[in-house]
């Protein structure tokens, strides 16, 4: 039966302040009862404050076989790494 | 008879008690993994309930029995737990249905008690009242849901309403127990209470397209000891470890 329901993905926010990360994913009919589902399935141990729900068939992902033209040309720009400044102490943790 | 304040308690922790085993019944075999964790989930509030609610009894009977001696070691005819809570799950149908008409007299009964003279009592229920409210949003969202769904959705849940109507007379009903309790303002009077009941549960079987039956059969007597033949069960399944090995714990 769960098999009819549609698929959602679940990002649930910890905590103010923090953004919402996704947690997994669940079936549900409708939005309304992905949330109740989502409270029960991934809140239940009080890990959240807010939940978003999204059809999965909504989410465009990129392609694995993209990957290399999509990732790989900036395994080589070290540069783009803000690790040649010397973080002054007073500035704590970034 | 016994003291009317702790009867109230038995009756309202027994309730959850019985409820909750019969929610739990459910684990593992719910239609669908989302609805077995969220009765599951429900099952162990209402577990939660039932020990605030026993303790309280427990303590203002002031004869040192515990939450767990009032659970596991009274008989049938000491339980004072609606005979709807204990009919048994039969379909999903069957058990969203009985959900739902608890949490439909629950909610308004909670939301007079949180307004008690008593100051434990009003504790109690502020902090099961926010469960409850949970509990009804998803049953009532579920039986509109089914109700105005399918052709087969929705002569389960014709079914399940007609067989389990005569059984809301026990949810609603009260005596001269409630009666003094209710002049000290300990609980509500019950009219706003079955009032918030009919509203309830007229919009919610209107948007369901569901109709209560009117054969006018009434079940009542269990919150005075008289249950059906299946609270035997329960029990003998709930208790059989205590029984069997008693004091034993882990």
């Amino acid at each position: 039966m769960s098999t009819e329901w549609p698929l959602w993905e679940v990002f649930i926010r910890g905590q103010h302040g923090l953004s919402h990360r996704h947690v997994g994913s669940l079936h549900a009919p409708d939005a309304e009862m992905a949330i109740r589902n989502a409270r029960d399935v991934y809140t239940r141990r009080n890990e959240g404050l807010s939940i978003w729900v999204v059809p999965s068939v909504e989410i465009t992902a990129s392609s694995p076989e993209e990957a290399g033209q999509l990732f790989e040309p900036s395994e080589s720009k070290i540069y783009r790494h803000p690790t040649f400044f010397e973080i002054p102490k007073e500035v704590g943790a970034m | 008879m016994m003291d009317p304040f702790v009867t109230f308690c038995l009756r309202m922790g027994d309730n959850a008690l019985i409820l909750a085993q019969r929610t739990g019944e459910w684990c593992g075999h719910a239609p669908a993994l989302e609805e077995d964790i969220a009765f599951a989930n429900m099952g162990l509030d209402l577990i939660g309930q039932t020990q605030l609610w026993l303790k309280l009894g427990g303590e203002a009977e002031g004869k040192g029995r515990s939450a767990d001696d009032l659970a596991f070691l009274r008989t049938e005819r000491q339980f004072t737990n609606c005979q709807l809570v204990e009919q048994p799950n039969v379909d999903f149908a069957h058990a969203l249905m009985r959900q739902y008409l608890f949490d439909a007299w629950h909610l308004p009964m909670l939301d007079g008690l949180t307004q008690s003279s008593d100051e434990r009592v009003r504790a109690v229920s502020a902090k099961v009242i926010k469960e409850v409210r949970y509990h009804i949003d998803r049953s009532r969202d579920l039986v509109i849901g089914l109700g105005d769904g399918t052709d087969e959705s929705r002569a389960r849940m014709q079914g399940a309403l007609d067989e389990l109507w005569p059984f809301t007379a026990d949810l609603l009903a009260s005596d001269e127990i409630d009666d003094d309790l209710t002049a000290r303002g300990v609980i509500p009077d019950p009219a706003p209470v079955i009032e918030a009941f009919n509203a309830e549960t007229a919009a919610t079987f209107a948007a369901a397209t569901l109709t209560v039956p009117h054969t006018g059969l009434t079940r009542t007597g269990g919150r005075n000891g008289i249950h059906t033949e299946h609270m035997g069960f329960i029990l003998a399944e709930m208790q059989y470890l205590q029984r069997t090995y008693p004091g034993v714990s882990w």
